[in-house]
């Protein structure tokens, strides 16, 4: 038997009386009185994902321009992003704990670490997919390396951009349910509050799934606004 | 500052090498007393692995080669990413009870998403034309499988078996929490083993899966077919990443 278990202060079940949650059941009666308490973890779960997607993003998208205009540098961004991105999470935030101490931050890097790779993979494989002929017409209309960019270049790149932030997203939000060994909370620290029952498994669970779904379908209503152009012809 | 996370790292090391009491005392961990962990997490590793590879493959193979199931495949895919590792090792623990055969079930279930997914656009991404040609020299449904579509989908199909046997790597260290006493206890009761414990297991698992991932990008370019292993790498490398690409995206 581990020894974590027995160090876990239970919390004692509210409603310990109910058969269901004695027998340790789904409960949809538990689970509709103690909704509450999944507010702040829940809170706490969506800042993880959105701020280590952010920073994720800045800085993979930073490194793509780099890449983009000096190729030598794709081979070694790419190896080291995946270095990252193999580290077993769990050992990342414990080996993050003697430099940043515990908290909020382990979980940010950590987090932010594992979306490099996937972001700067597809900001990467989008500007490599922009048609050299829309690149040619837009020297040839006298706009400078950096107007190719911004105008032609990222817009065009829109799709993958996006792909890449989906896939970093929903997977951060799965990743963020370990972040409570960094002492960052979240709905994987609520779910071993009590770590054998149940409804608090699958509510905790549950809410990481809709978390996911919902974030998805704003990038996906997101990337409809930031090209219009498609919807016209759509 | 800095030097007092370097003489941890230190002492994290050596707590690898060399058995040590627990916290409280009375209890060697540490050094050889780890061995069993480990042979527990790579025994739970494997037989998830080599599960979700026997399940996924073959059903992937078969959508893929009648065409079926796109749709289901993307949304498996997609929402398998968001379902927390922890919340699916809990969850069967919860219901089956405690065990080994629980935690292989669940590591099991999270294995397969990217096996199935990588070899259903592994199978899809065959040339047509090569299809064709094969069924014009009078091949059947099966031997088109077995000696087309199969081999040229082979680097992705290890491509996925690679992800998800360090996700499985990954999620073993979850094994204490349903008694099944992995490299994750350390890790997770740092009460016991001390900070050096946590931080020395922490190394070792990631050194794992990193060596992991090598021996997989080794196998991989192995069974990658003569005819498909571009001479030229910078071509090799655009499809590859192509197909990687689509695969990610599916």
């Amino acid at each position: 038997m581990s020894f974590l278990l027995a160090q876990i202060e239970l919390r004692d079940r509210t409603g310990g009386t109910d058969s269901c949650v004695l027998e340790n059941g789904f409960c949809p009666t538990w689970i509709r009185e103690n909704l509450s308490e999944y507010v702040e973890p829940t809170q706490r779960h969506l800042e993880l994902v959105v701020s280590s997607v952010a920073l994720g993003f800045a800085i993979a998208f930073l490194l793509a321009l780099l890449a983009h205009r000096r190729r030598f540098l794709v081979g070694p961004i790419t190896g080291a992003t995946g270095v990252l991105y193999t580290i077993p999470s769990l050992a990342l935030f414990a080996l993050l704990l003697p430099i940043t101490g515990f908290g909020f931050l382990p979980a940010l890097l950590a987090l932010s670490g594992y979306n490099l790779l996937v972001i700067f993979r597809n900001v990467m494989a989008g500007l490599d997919n922009v048609p050299a002929e829309a690149k040619d017409a837009a020297l040839g209309m006298g706009l400078t390396e950096n107007q190719v960019l911004r105008r032609v270049e990222l817009p065009l790149a829109i799709p993958e951009i996006v792909a890449g932030l989906r896939i970093a997203t929903t997977t951060t939000v799965g990743l963020a349910a370990l972040a409570f060994i960094a002492g960052a909370g979240g709905l994987g620290g609520q779910i071993l509050t009590d770590p054998n029952f149940k409804s608090n498994i699958v509510v905790a669970g549950g809410l990481c799934v809709v978390m996911a779904i919902l974030l998805d379908l704003l990038l996906v209503v997101a990337e409809r606004v930031a090209s219009p152009w498609k919807r016209a012809t759509a | 500052m800095i030097l007092g996370a370097l003489d941890q790292f230190q002492d994290g090391l050596r707590f690898l090498f060399e058995s040590r009491d627990s916290v409280a005392g009375g209890v060697q961990v540490g050094g050889s007393e780890l061995l069993p962990l480990l042979g527990e997490h790579m025994k739970v590793t494997l037989y998830g692995t080599v599960l979700a590879t026997l399940l996924a493959v073959p059903l992937a193979i078969f959508l893929a080669h009648t065409g079926r199931g796109a749709f289901a495949a993307s949304s498996v895919a997609n929402v398998g990413r968001a379902v927390p590792s922890i919340a699916v090792v809990l969850f069967f623990s919860a219901y089956l009870g405690f065990g080994v055969t629980n935690l292989v079930f669940g590591l099991t279930l999270l294995a397969i998403p990217p096996i199935f997914t990588n070899t259903f656009v592994g199978i899809r991404q065959v040339d047509t034309d090569v299809v064709d040609a094969a069924r014009g020299q009078g091949l059947s449904g099966l031997q088109i499988v077995t000696k087309v579509e199969l081999p040229l989908s082979l680097p992705l199909i290890f491509g996925g078996i690679r992800t998800s046997f360090v996700n499985v790597v990954a999620t073993a260290t979850l094994g204490p929490l349903v008694g099944v006493v992995t490299l994750g206890d350390p890790i997770l009761s740092p009460g016991v083993y001390g900070a050096a414990g946590q931080l020395g297991t922490a190394i070792l698992i990631a050194v794992i899966a990193v060596a992991g991932e090598l021996v997989f990008a080794g196998i991989q370019r192995a069974a990658t077919p003569k005819g498909i292993r571009r001479s030229d790498p910078g071509r090799a490398r655009r499809l590859g990443r192509r197909a990687q690409l689509r695969a990610s995206s599916v």
